[in-house]
């Protein structure tokens, strides 16, 4: 600790534990803790303890009983905490059950335990309970009878410091810990209903996933126990947890797999038009479930149905998700929830008319499905069910009763699906099938590209930007895309009222024209007026639109193009890139001169090769370059930006810069400083300019002074200035510590004016 | 009570209710789906359909209503509640012999002229040389081709009625406003409510001082120009006639609005014409407001959009000036002051055009690419018969159906094969089942009656359960031509007293806060008001003694039994005769009471709830001995 902060702590500490003086904000607290974790995590704590006392009284203080306010009890319990994990210096506190409030003192009982119980128990397998120390031993009591209460609060608060507990300490005494109190886990499972579920669920998984405690059999049980006691939604996030463990018996996995299968399988079972249709649960559990086990209420219904989705979705792409995985049921259970939910779904069973009445025209299941729908992607199916994910997903994309964020996801898992059917993998070109759909999608498409609703327009286009990306290069994507009109409602929706919506028209103009599927239109009313080129058109959304999205979408293509070697840019780089420079460096939003100088950055590597081993570029090919850049303007706009007051802006010109400086400073040739042209004027400029005085232009310069002005600059050390963040000096210690005295000073003076 | 259910189209609904001694109409639609039989009516000779085979062309018919159920003469008022359900007004006013009133509100009044209006104009600017109705002869008929062979009752279907007839019909409506109380011959008050669907749209509330009946037609919950729904004043109803839901159930507003836009602007943007079939008022009003804000961002400012009908200027006129039939936000927009619609500004900006048919200034001004809003949504006469010829051919135009009135596809059949591209966005702002459930979930209605249409899911989607009315109890369903009596029977009739009656009673209490007399009086009826007199005195005496005992006779003057109150608990009463000797009782349970049988004494005595009878067997004495006992059990005054 500094000696600035150990000067204000005893005031602080004063303030602290006076209840007139109230800190009025919450976060400060918050900044303290972790400035205290910050200052224990460098030395001992103990020593802290002992140099300053001020802390040790604050602590004391506290424990009075006394009208303090619950934030600072708490801020204490923790602070206390954090003191009582570093080291044994710990010697008051301990295991008051009338602290036992906030979740603050369930850390802090946590902390005892582990404190109270380490160090006796280094080295001894599973220490017996009477050997515990007498602080331990009454935590654990008053854990026991939380445990039996019929009160749920306290048995949820008990079940919260065990989570805690087993969350963080892996020493061998919690295998002591667990042997003793999980009968009365167990027990709490036969009651009914089960109290705590959540909690429970948490604990149980928790233990599960500690390395020590993994190994008990019994616990096995009680998560079985648990699995089939819980109602099907409490149950879901302990399955799903289960299966997410890296090995756990294979009975329990079945069983914890059942579970997120369930709700599937109903509405397969629900929806089955006869014997044949696919099942995802075989045997006599799969028809228990049936009917009665779902949840009679609609939203009960669509929330077990959503998780169950989310559950199965995050497990797909784990390596040790369940084996065999029954992606062909799945497919088409998300495939019918699907039809339930868009009404097209006609199923004869009664369970099968409830659901529909729950599900239809339901857009969170409808999300979430097609979610999964999407993840399912990454694993084929039989070609019949494939034919019918894509005949769903044309209804969703085609029904106008689609909600704008279902659209979205419909078009993303379309996306995928279309990926997935490029056989074989590797290969860029279309399954037949997929070929066929891509005829309807694009009619779709044209069709929600005119959509008076901007996020429908927006998440068109963005479809058929990753869309081309992909296939801009394959024949019958090409033929298909250039016969519908969505090349020229692409190009139309530049002028789009919505920024976003214009955003994401440059970027799919951009993708089209560097496939070149953007054509010329014809214009017949006026075949004399020039249509302009898509570089063109680009250029005037930069310079004339008045939001930032389009613009910093117009410096993403460009620098993409270059990259790329696009036909129009490739031509004449120097000339496209000039215009482009020009505006970036002159536009408000910093994102935009970040990204004009990215585009600076490209066009340097293409100019002096990229940044290796052998860095420094021949000098004819260097002094062409700096002609160049010099021509472009580059040097201008790149000093400028070294005192841009967006800190990105600078860093990314300093690092602009450096790799100049890189390329023309041959290692070890470093060169005179005087001999050089002169430089005055140019620094003369830079100083002004980080005055704030912006209106000074550079003028001309050559590459000689560039360089010579390049050598004299300490570019290393504004890189590292910069590195630091903008707001270091407010964030130290020191200022916090006086800020806090600051506010309560305020505070007081307010009080003695009221006298 | 009765309902007699003339109608059996849900949207088109009419509905004759008996209430107490009046006979009320509800709302009179008229079915012209039959139209669809008949041949378009072109403006323009049109060598296509004036060439083809069989049949000639005949005028534009309507089909009315099956009316024998009912003597149409005996209704005493009829309640309209909006403009499309008053259009067969003229048929019943004028040829049925209809003496009574018709209410309904100003603009649905001037709108649903407009309507009638361009009915009439349709069908009388293309007359005909000769008409035939030979062919409705039932033997005629079979032999006619599918569907005309097929179609009930084809001698109901009557020619449309003319101008005369329909000002004749007007000049028979009341204005009135929305929450004014209307009574009728003093038995039932009605009460015209907001229904939230169309200006100056309404539900009725029809009440007498006990009984509520609610009428529920044609009602919208979204906000779109009306002033929204009265909901809360149907609540407590005993009786909620539920009708004019929305007919496409699975179309949500919103969505074919967006349809709409996103096909109307793709082909205007590709150099195609669009066409809108459409009514000259409603939904047309916020097509074009929603059109307003769409066009300049999707580009289509410079394209013109034509409405062309016979009314068109008054009816973007009037929809300007029914200020306070609007919605809260059109209505202080008159206090800026600024149109409540867009549309003025579209006029004035010359983006939108209006003429009355497509003859004079329109062909001059005619430029395409275009939008036109024309009708009639059938496509069998008005405007829009010329354009389908016009524009049909070419695969670049498109027609887009918003009315749900009509099925498109059979709208469309005289005009195949069609090259134009055919979009069906049908727009319907009425009440859908999510929200109809939510709505009597409010109101609470003791019993609902609604068209059977309503209590099943559609026969094209029969697993949508969703898509039905589902209350509790279940909805009471009516088809054509059936007469229900209405679930609940009136109790209670509610009789004023005079003031100096009313002074001399003597009430006594007979529990907390209820108090009971017994009054005479007499009972005068009159304007199905009832009231209480004092009862005409005795003539005075005017002589000696001799009078005065001729006065014994009078009914007044004799003794009277005193009332009984009170109820008889029967183990009690069971109890009570053992004391008093009595063995061997058995009690039974009846569906209205008990039984208590003496089997020894061989008799029985019958307790209701409003009556107990002794029945012995001619032995008066123990007939009084139990009569005394069950006496004590009750209270006398």
């Amino acid at each position: 600790m500094d000696p600035e902060c150990a000067r204000l702590l005893p005031a602080l500490c004063a303030v602290l534990a006076d209840p007139r003086q109230p800190v009025a904000d919450d976060t400060c607290l918050e900044k303290l803790l972790d400035w205290f974790k910050a200052v224990t995590g460098a030395g001992s704590s103990l020593l802290l303890l002992q140099e300053h006392p001020c802390l040790v009284e604050l602590l004391f203080h506290v424990l009075k009983p006394q009208d303090l306010s619950s934030r600072i009890l708490s801020f204490t319990l923790r602070l206390a905490g954090i003191f009582a994990a570093q080291e044994n210096c710990f010697q008051f506190l301990q295991g008051d059950p009338s602290l036992f409030v906030a979740s603050a003192a369930g850390q802090l009982l946590v902390r005892v335990l582990d404190l109270a119980l380490r160090g006796p128990a280094e080295g001894h397998v599973c220490p017996q309970a009477w050997d515990w120390p007498a602080c331990a031993r009454k935590v654990v009591c008053h854990l026991e009878d939380c445990l039996r209460s019929e009160a749920a609060p306290r048995v949820t608060q008990a079940l919260h410091v065990l989570t805690t507990t087993f969350g963080h300490c892996h020493g061998l005494w919690t295998q002591g810990l667990w042997a003793r109190l999980s009968p009365l886990v167990a027990r709490l499972l036969e009651k009914d209903p089960v109290p705590a579920p959540h909690a429970l669920v948490d604990l149980l998984l928790s233990v599960a996933r500690s390395s020590v405690l993994s190994s008990d059999p019994g616990l096995w049980e009680t998560a079985a126990q648990a699995l089939s006691r819980l109602s099907p939604t409490q149950a879901g996030p302990l399955a799903a947890g289960i299966l997410k463990l890296q090995d756990c018996p294979q009975a329990l996995r079945i069983q914890a797999f059942r579970i997120l299968l369930q709700p599937l399988a109903h509405v397969l079972e629900a929806a089955a038009q006869g014997p044949g249709a696919p099942r995802l649960l075989e045997g006599a559990a799969g028809d228990l479930m049936a009917v009665d086990t779902f949840p009679p209420s609609r939203s009960a219904c669509v929330g077990l149905l959503c998780s169950a989705l989310a559950h199965l979705e995050l497990l797909q792409p784990l390596p040790q998700r369940p084996s065999p995985w029954p992606q062909a049921p799945l497919l088409a259970a998300a495939v019918t929830i699907l039809r339930f939910c868009n009404g097209s779904a006609a199923p004869s069973s009664e369970a099968g008319s409830r659901l529909c009445t729950m599900l239809v025209g339901c857009v969170r299941v409808q999300r979430a499905a097609l979610d999964f729908l999407g993840v399912l992607s990454q694993g084929l199916g039989p070609q019949e069910l494939v034919t019918q994910v894509f005949a769903i997903l044309l209804e969703y994309l085609v029904s106008p009763d689609s909600s704008p964020t279902v659209l979205k996801k419909a078009f993303q898992a379309t996306l995928r699906w279309l990926l997935s059917s490029a056989t074989p993998p590797g290969c860029c070109d279309l399954e037949p099938y997929a070929q066929l759909v891509l005829g309807e999608l694009l009619a779709v498409l044209q069709k929600r590209l005119c959509s008076p609703c901007w996020e429908v327009r927006d998440s068109g286009l963005e479809f058929l930007t990753q869309m081309t990306r992909r296939w801009g290069g394959q024949g019958s994507f090409r033929q298909a895309l250039l016969g519908s009109e969505v090349p020229e409602l692409t190009r139309q929706l530049l002028q789009d009222p919505e920024s976003y919506v214009r955003a994401s028209a440059v970027a799919a103009v951009g993708q089209l024209s560097s496939w070149g599927l953007l054509a010329a239109p014809s214009r017949p009313e006026h075949p004399d007026v020039p249509q302009k080129t898509p570089l063109e058109e680009l250029l005037l959304v930069l310079t004339t639109d008045s939001e930032g999205f389009p613009r910093r979408a117009v410096m993403r293509v460009f620098t993409e193009w270059l990259r790329d070697g696009y036909a129009d840019v490739a031509k004449d780089p120097e000339q496209s890139v000039a215009p482009v420079l020009q505006a970036a460096s002159r536009d408000l939003d910093w994102e935009v001169r970040v990204q004009g100088l990215e585009l600076a950055l490209v066009f340097l590597e293409q100019l002096l090769g990229p940044l290796g081993p052998s860095t420094a570029a021949p000098p004819g090919a260097l002094t062409q370059a700096l002609q160049a850049l010099c021509r472009v303007q580059l040097f201008e706009f790149a000093l400028r930006s070294l005192f841009d007051c967006d800190r990105p802006v600078a860093q990314k010109s300093c690092d602009l810069l450096l790799f100049l400086k890189a390329k023309a400073t041959p290692s070890g040739s470093q060169q005179e400083v005087g001999d050089g042209p002169n430089v005055a004027s140019v620094e003369a400029a830079l100083r002004r300019w980080q005055a704030g005085e912006q209106g000074q232009p550079l003028g001309e310069l050559a590459p000689e002074t560039v360089l010579a002005v390049l050598r004299s600059m300490d570019l290393e050390a504004l890189r590292d200035t910069l590195a630091e963040s903008s707001d270091h000096v407010e964030r130290s210690p020191q200022s916090l510590l006086q800020d806090m005295l600051a506010t309560v000073g305020v505070l007081g003076d307010n009080e003695a004016d009221c006298y | 009570m009765k309902l007699y259910c003339l109608s059996g189209h849900p949207t088109l609904p009419c509905n004759v209710l008996k209430f107490k001694s009046t006979t009320i109409m509800l709302d009179c639609g008229l079915d012209m789906t039959s139209t669809l039989n008949f041949l378009p009516l072109p403006l323009v000779q049109s060598p296509r359909l004036s060439n083809l085979p069989g049949w000639s062309l005949k005028d534009g018919n309507a089909f009315l209503d099956k009316t024998e159920l009912i003597d149409l003469s005996t209704v005493d008022v009829i309640l309209i509640s909006n403009y499309h359900c008053m259009m067969a007004l003229p048929y019943i006013t004028e040829h049925t012999g209809f003496t009574g009133t018709v209410y309904a509100t100003e603009p649905t009044v001037q709108i649903g002229r407009l309507l009638m209006e361009e009915l009439v104009n349709f069908i009388e600017r293309v007359p005909k040389a000769q008409s035939a109705s030979l062919w409705k002869n039932k033997d005629i008929q079979r032999l006619l081709p599918s569907p005309l062979k097929d179609a009930v009752e084809v001698s109901t279907w009557r020619r449309c009625y003319t101008m005369q007839e329909v000002n004749s019909a007007l000049s028979k409506i009341q204005l009135v406003g929305y929450s004014q109380k209307i009574e009728l011959f003093g038995a039932v008050q009605v009460t015209p409510l907001s229904s939230g669907y169309a200006l100056g749209s309404s539900n009725w509330i029809i009440q007498s001082h006990y009984e509520k009946v609610s009428y529920v037609s044609g009602s919208s919950l979204l906000t779109t120009h009306p002033q929204p729904m009265d909901q809360a004043s149907l609540k407590n109803s005993d009786v909620l006639i539920l009708t004019g839901l929305t007919q496409i159930p699975t179309a949500n507003p919103d969505s074919m609005v967006g349809e709409f836009c996103s096909n109307l602007a793709l082909t205007v943007r590709n150099g195609g014409n669009v066409l809108v079939p459409c009514y000259p008022s409603g939904v047309i009003y916020d097509l074009l407001e929603c059109l307003y804000q769409y066009i300049d961002s999707a580009g289509l400012s410079s394209i013109p959009f034509y409405f062309i009908s016979p009314v068109a200027n008054s009816s973007l006129e009037f929809s300007q000036i029914f200020a306070e039939w609007l919605c809260h936000n059109k209505q202080t927009k008159v206090y800026l002051p600024e149109p409540p619609f867009p549309h003025a500004e579209l006029i004035q900006t010359n983006k939108l055009k209006h003429y009355p048919s497509i003859h004079g200034d329109f062909s001059n001004d005619f430029r395409q690419p275009c939008v036109v809003f024309t009708g009639h949504p059938s496509l069998r006469f008005g405007d829009v018969v010329h354009f389908m010829e016009l524009w049909g051919k070419s695969s670049l135009n498109t027609v887009i159906f918003t009315e749900p009135d009509f099925s498109y596809l059979e709208a469309l059949a005289p005009y195949q094969p069609l090259a134009m591209k055919c979009i069906y966005c049908p727009i319907d702002t009425r009440l859908n089942f999510i929200q109809v459930s939510k709505l009597l979930k409010e109101v609470q209605p003791l019993h609902v009656v609604c068209p059977e249409q309503y209590t099943q899911p559609p026969p094209a989607q029969s697993h949508r359960m969703d898509l039905m009315v589902d209350c509790q109890p279940p909805a009471m369903s009516y088809r054509r031509a059936e007469v229900l009596a209405l679930p609940f029977k009136r109790r209670y009739e509610k009789i004023e007293i005079m003031p100096e009656l009313a002074d001399s009673l003597v009430p006594m209490e007979i529990k907390p806060g209820i108090s009971l007399a017994t009054v005479s009086a007499v009972l005068h009826t009159k304007d199905n008001k009832h009231v209480l007199q004092p009862p005409p005195r005795p003539a005075q005496p005017t002589g000696g003694k001799k009078r005065k005992r001729a006065s014994d006779d009078i009914p007044d003057c004799k003794v009277l039994k005193p009332l009984l109150s009170g109820s008889i608990p029967v183990d009690q009463f069971v109890q009570t005769l053992e004391k008093h000797g009595f063995s061997d009782i058995k009690v039974e349970d009846t569906a209205k009471g008990h039984i208590v049988l003496l089997q020894e004494a061989e008799t029985l005595i019958q307790i209701e709830e409003d009556s107990t009878h002794i029945i012995c067997d001619d032995d008066e004495v123990l007939r009084v001995r139990l009569r005394d006992l069950v006496l004590k059990f009750l209270q006398k005054f």
